[in-house]
């Protein structure tokens, strides 16, 4: 049994941008992930942190094969997971489980609890008898610490934190070996936060799973993971262990990322020091040529930056960057300086002046 | 004497066959010029609906107000609609939780950035025209004329944000209250946020009243902090001491659950047990008792009274003692 469970390589998941009423033209691309490569031991957590639109749930999604991607793949366990088809796709989804942001739009509100955990187990030949499956339930409900009177409820007769411990439970039931967790927490009040944070970490324990945590909360993520990785517009721009991410960060994201965060204690945050932004997110269908993040950069040079795409590199073992001038920003040598926020065009994200090609209406396309 | 005096503020709600429902229950603070206060506490604590109750936005009908709202001298809950309209905008500003649907969507932005300055400031079109440039200009929203002329779906997250601030301060008003103003957006532009708010208030010496869920937001940006539990105040302090030493359980439960960045490896987190409960029993009892790790035998026989003790207001029979953490009970 190799030490990898996952390994990520090259994945693109690109967006078609639809245009016209029946002829469908294609006008361009949401680039939502583009090439992300990552792996994942067993028995870690990797946490995955960037900011909205950055194509974190896509990827995380994407590798679950909830959405194709347009190019690369995903090997689980040594085995190719994008070529899989049909039957043997099925199968091997059941080692791969979801826990999905938000617990009451995630779990049917029609189903009682019995038989959203029941029908995971059915269609997987997982429910061996009445008595065997009945003892299963219970286990798994006092695994996630809830009261096996649970059975017969249905998802609105429970709060926000105990919803989301059926959606562990589900995801627990079929004894995956990998559980990719959407934001788990983010729709939860932090006193109930930091229960499920708590269980999630106990479960792991408990049955030796590997966790991919998606979160656009630093500090959550930080806390729950081993390894974390950020993402910026479709791309990895960092991966380290949590502490030497936070210890030293070496991208410049990630370090107005780390600077942004609010600490609730009002002595570090008279002390800190602020790396503001400049301007917001780019259009991930229309992203910066070169590094996707030099138009905010503080750190911006001149040559490289914007030509040239930087690649993830290890700089120290363990710890692994994109970013052209990451020696020199680590040593001091290059220092920040301010930045003038550009225009962002929102909407459909194509930039007015790009000519459409085809017709834009059928009556155009019948009388050219 | 204080900018905003607010006593006794009681919001129930009624509804045909059903309970009362009490959201805010007796709540007192002040806001001196200049000050900035802070409303802290999880989902339905009542931090909304007490701002939505000083600036007089609730129904008529179905909901109960009393206590008294005093600004510069004059009670808010006694004015009538016209009255209050006048001073909604000129003496308070308010800024809400979502840009998106607190703008119109169908006006141009220009246009919401000027009404407010015809109508309260009685400038002509062209005179507000310039102001509200350099409005948007202030808030640092890049190219300004041109925003001026969009719409607010042409705007991002954050400058939609920006804009509603503009909104909110252009007659420059005493008071600004921001409910929630950047729980919508990511941290990054949160942090962008918070600076322009901090720099406008004090150039212009407005009070703030800052409403948030966040504890992060609330250490570095407000000076006192009313944290509220099951809509009453249950600690009031400044941020130094209440961050250094929560005394109420709440409190020191939130600050316990939340993790922390600058955390050492391995730290676990203690959770406050059990979730916030719909029906808020402040009645013979403390609410917080079901969850209080700290609760003895008369928190849940007697409603606690705030009272004035270890440098700050407090309303707890047994409140932590520092150094020593609360006891702790695993919750299931």
């Amino acid at each position: 049994m190799s030490e990898t469970l996952v390994s990520v390589q090259d994945m693109k998941v690109h967006f078609p941008i639809k245009r016209g009423v029946l002829l469908d033209r294609t006008v361009g691309y949401v680039y939502a992930v583009d090439g992300v490569d990552l792996e994942i031991k067993r028995g870690e957590t990797y946490g995955l942190v960037g900011e909205s639109g950055c194509g974190k749930s896509t990827l995380g999604r994407a590798m679950l094969r909830l959405n194709e991607p347009t190019a690369g793949k995903m090997v689980f366990d040594g085995q190719d997971f994008s070529a899989l088809k049909g039957e043997e796709l099925r199968k091997m989804r059941r080692r791969i489980q979801m826990v999905f942001q938000d617990p009451l739009s995630s779990l049917d509100p029609r189903q009682s609890v019995e038989s959203i955990l029941v029908e995971g187990l059915r269609a997987h030949d997982l429910d061996k008898g009445k008595e065997s499956t009945n003892k299963r339930l219970r286990d798994l409900l006092t695994a996630v610490g809830l009261p096996t009177t649970a059975l017969r409820k249905y998802p609105h007769e429970f709060s926000g934190g105990q919803r989301q411990r059926i959606g562990i439970a589900r995801a627990l039931a079929l004894e995956p070996d990998l559980i990719v967790a959407d934001e788990p927490v983010s729709a939860l009040d932090v006193s109930v936060q930091a229960q499920v944070v708590n269980l999630m970490e106990e479960l792991q324990q408990q049955f030796g799973l590997t966790y991919l945590v998606i979160a656009h909360d630093l500090a959550v993520v930080k806390h729950i993971s081993d390894r974390v990785g950020v993402m910026y517009l479709g791309g990895l721009v960092e991966e380290a262990s949590a502490q030497d991410l936070y210890a030293e960060p070496l991208h410049p994201y990630t370090r107005a990322l780390l600077s942004a965060i609010p600490v609730p204690d009002p002595v570090v945050e008279d002390r800190r020091e602020r790396i503001l932004l400049a301007g917001d997110l780019p259009s991930p269908a229309n992203p910066p040529s070169g590094c996707r993040f030099h138009t905010r950069c503080p750190w911006r040079q001149a040559t490289k930056c914007d030509t040239e795409r930087p690649v993830l590199r290890e700089l120290k073992p363990g710890h692994k960057v994109a970013c052209h001038y990451a020696e020199q920003i680590r040593s001091g040598e290059i220092q920040p300086h301010e930045v003038k926020p550009i225009l962002i065009e929102e909407g459909d994200g194509m930039s007015p002046d790009v000519p459409l090609v085809g017709p834009a209406s059928v009556t155009e396309a019948l009388n050219p | 004497m204080a900018l905003l005096e607010v006593r006794d503020l009681t919001v129930v709600f009624q509804r045909k066959g059903e309970e009362p429902f009490r959201a805010v229950d007796g709540v007192s603070f002040d806001v001196e010029p200049g000050q900035t206060v802070g409303l802290v506490g999880e989902s339905g604590c009542g931090k909304s609906v007490t701002s939505l109750a000083i600036m007089g936005l609730l129904p008529k009908r179905g909901a109960k107000i009393t206590g008294t709202v005093t600004y510069d001298g004059t009670d808010l809950l006694k004015l009538s609609d016209r009255e209050m309209r006048d001073r909604r905008g000129r003496d308070l500003g308010m800024v809400f939780q979502d840009p998106l649907s607190s703008l119109n969507p169908v006006i141009p932005i220009g246009l919401q950035v000027t009404e407010v300055l015809e109508r309260h400031r009685g400038l002509a079109r062209k005179e507000a025209m310039i102001e509200a440039k350099n409005l948007l200009d202030k808030v640092g929203i890049p190219d300004p004329n041109r925003r001026l002329k969009e719409y607010p779906h042409q705007l991002s997250g954050g400058m939609r944000q920006r804009a509603l601030i503009a909104i909110a301060l252009a007659c420059r008003p005493k008071l600004l209250i921001a409910d929630e103003p950047t729980t919508a957006l990511d941290v990054t532009i949160q942090a962008q946020i918070l600076s322009v708010m901090k720099e406008l208030v004090q150039d212009l010496g407005t009070a703030l009243v800052m409403i948030t869920h966040d504890l992060g937001v609330v250490a570095g940006l407000c000076d006192e902090v009313n944290v509220l539990y099951g809509g009453k105040v249950v600690e009031k302090a400044n941020r130094h001491p209440l961050f250094a030493e929560p005394r109420h359980p709440y409190t020191h439960g939130l600050l316990a659950s939340i993790p922390r960045l600058d955390a050492a490896p391995g730290e676990k987190l203690t959770p406050i047990r059990g979730s916030v409960a719909d029906n808020i029993p402040w009645a013979n009892a403390c609410a917080f008792a079901p969850r209080c790790p700290n609760a003895l035998d008369v928190c849940r026989e007697v409603t606690p009274a705030v009272e004035d003790q270890l440098g700050r207001l407090l309303r707890c029979h047994n409140p932590v003692v520092p150094g020593t953490p609360a006891a702790e009970e695993v919750p299931v």
